[in-house]
């Protein structure tokens, strides 16, 4: 009975010593959290000192997507004016960042370090068809990446930064090959 | 006629003062239980999150109100109605005040003072589990209805021990008008001193009767979803909800009253409302820390805890303060 009691009142103590911590949540949109150095976030791909891609269109990545979220056509660099130093190139390259897991897969799988998982993680955006990435947004995630992003409470969209993708605009394959599993197969697009 | 509108407006003050209020007992509750728990809390409406009730009546006021196909046509609507009005009711009868004077006309701070006050304290309280019962019965869902059987078995279980602990103070006090009792206590001391085993077993049944955690097994979400209240949507959950939030003020104002004094200060310092409202406060903040501590009880556990524990308890306080006040008063 005393133990009891004794113990009831140690409980109320602990739950009131622990007022005096400071919280551990954070007032999320105005307070980010540190990130952990390799923390996985939105995709990018790099470039040598000297310009060139990196990216020698191999298509590894996308073969090493679990979500098959990653479109690859490769075509052959012009001697003269070669875009990545490798024989070929990737002529289109996109990400379907609604697919994607970000397991980090296709870093792992790149033979010249070209892919990489970046910081940013506010990937928000009102169209499905903006989450298709296409190589210029992943080469340059500065341009891109911090201004595409879009809270409930603290909208910092501006209207100059986004890009406008015209009604017609071709969405790229990813896209279109990524038809929800709703639709019966005679009806899907070919791949 | 002068009485009857006097009447009417102490109580429409009392109504609006309490729903006012209870809405800041929800944000109190909430940034209190998040401080318990290393959390913020609701900041985001207003400076300090003040606005956050007033959002949530406004969301809850244009909610849908769904029926139930299965719902009792006349009761289901009517249920937490009753919850509300004798929630509301019970408070009629606390002096918030001593006796003022304003033009020549000396009012008294209470809606209505009458001689078998503390019976009505407990009769009106207790008229509030028939919105639980109800509500729970009429709107044909299992989860409502194993909600309002908890919740009424519960409150008449409690109330024994809520009554007893109540007839503790009756007899020192030897009055049953909620105003004298407060009196007496200004030229003795407040009765917690008297009766602290009534204090202790009036405050744990009062916890239990407003169903609130560590007894709040008529609306255990983790088992019943909401309890008695799950088929309950818009304004007439937020009825529900008032109704638990006002009787929460009530207990509160009923403990600081008949066992601290009520609006009286320590030794009559600055006698006055303020006083009802900082020990009404004092015990608000008890019922969260409550709620942040403890599990909730068993069923077995919560009947033991009131047949086998209260009960007695309140049994041997109340033979102690006969006997003892026979032998005073014989001897005095």
């Amino acid at each position: 009975m005393l133990d009891g009691l004794r113990n009831l009142a140690l409980g109320f103590w602990t739950v009131l010593r622990h007022a005096s911590q400071p919280p551990t949540t954070i007032p999320y949109p105005e307070v980010k959290r540190e990130l952990p150095p390799a923390f996985r976030g939105r995709h990018r791909l790099y470039r040598h000192e000297d310009g060139l891609e990196r990216c020698i269109g191999c298509e590894l990545c996308a073969g090493a997507c679990p979500s098959s979220a990653i479109y690859v056509l490769a075509a052959d660099n012009d001697p003269a004016h070669p875009v990545s130093t490798g024989e070929r190139y990737a002529e289109i390259y996109e990400i379907n960042m609604i697919r994607c897991i970000f397991c980090g897969y296709c870093e792992e799988a790149c033979p010249v370090d070209a892919i990489r998982l970046g910081p940013e993680y506010e990937l928000a955006d009102f169209e499905r068809r903006d989450f298709v990435y296409t190589k210029e947004m992943l080469l340059d995630p500065e341009k891109y990446a911090p201004k595409r992003q879009y809270h409930a409470d603290v909208d910092q969209k501006d209207p100059e930064l986004r890009r406008e993708i015209p009604e017609d605009e071709d969405l790229g394959e990813v896209y279109r090959r990524h038809v929800p599993l709703g639709v019966p197969p005679e009806d899907r697009p070919r791949a | 006629m002068t009485t009857l509108l006097g009447q009417i407006v102490g109580s429409l003050i009392i109504i609006v003062a309490l729903l006012m209020g209870m809405a800041y007992m929800t944000w109190f509750e909430r940034r209190v239980i998040s401080r318990l728990q290393v959390r913020i809390g609701p900041n985001r409406v207003g400076p300090g999150g003040l606005m956050q009730p007033i959002a949530d009546a406004l969301k809850l006021f244009f909610k849908e109100d769904v029926r139930l196909s299965m719902s009792d046509r006349w009761l289901y609507p009517l249920a937490p109605g009753i919850s509300l009005v004798a929630a509301l009711a019970v408070f009629a009868v606390i002096p918030v005040g001593p006796t003022i004077t304003i033009g020549g006309r000396s009012i008294d701070l209470i809606v209505q003072d009458m001689p078998v006050a503390v019976l009505y304290l407990i009769g009106a309280s207790s008229i509030g589990v028939y919105g639980v019962v109800l509500g729970g019965w009429s709107s044909g869902s299992k989860y409502s209805l194993l909600g309002s059987l908890r919740g009424s078995a519960q409150v008449v279980s409690y109330e024994l021990a809520l009554g007893l602990a109540l007839v503790g103070v009756v007899l020192v006090s030897g009055t049953m008008s909620v105003a004298q009792i407060v009196d007496q206590q200004s030229h003795l001391i407040p009765y917690v001193i008297l009766q602290p085993l009534g204090f202790l077993v009036y405050f744990t049944a009062a916890v239990a009767e407003t169903n609130r955690a560590p007894f709040d097994l008529p609306e255990a979400e983790q088992e019943l979803v909401a309890g008695y209240h799950t088929e309950y949507s818009g304004f007439r959950f937020a009825m529900y909800y008032i109704a638990e939030y006002v009787n929460l003020l009530t207990v509160s104002a009923i403990a600081a009253t008949l066992f601290f004094g009520g609006w009286l200060g320590p030794f009559n310092l600055l006698n006055g409302p303020w006083w009802l409202l900082i020990k009404m406060a004092v015990f608000a903040f008890v019922f969260v820390w409550l709620r942040a501590t403890l599990p909730r009880l068993r069923y077995d556990q919560l009947m033991r805890l009131c047949w086998g524990l209260l009960l007695p308890l309140g049994l041997l306080n109340l033979l102690v303060t006969a006997l003892l006040v026979v032998f005073f008063s014989r001897g005095g």
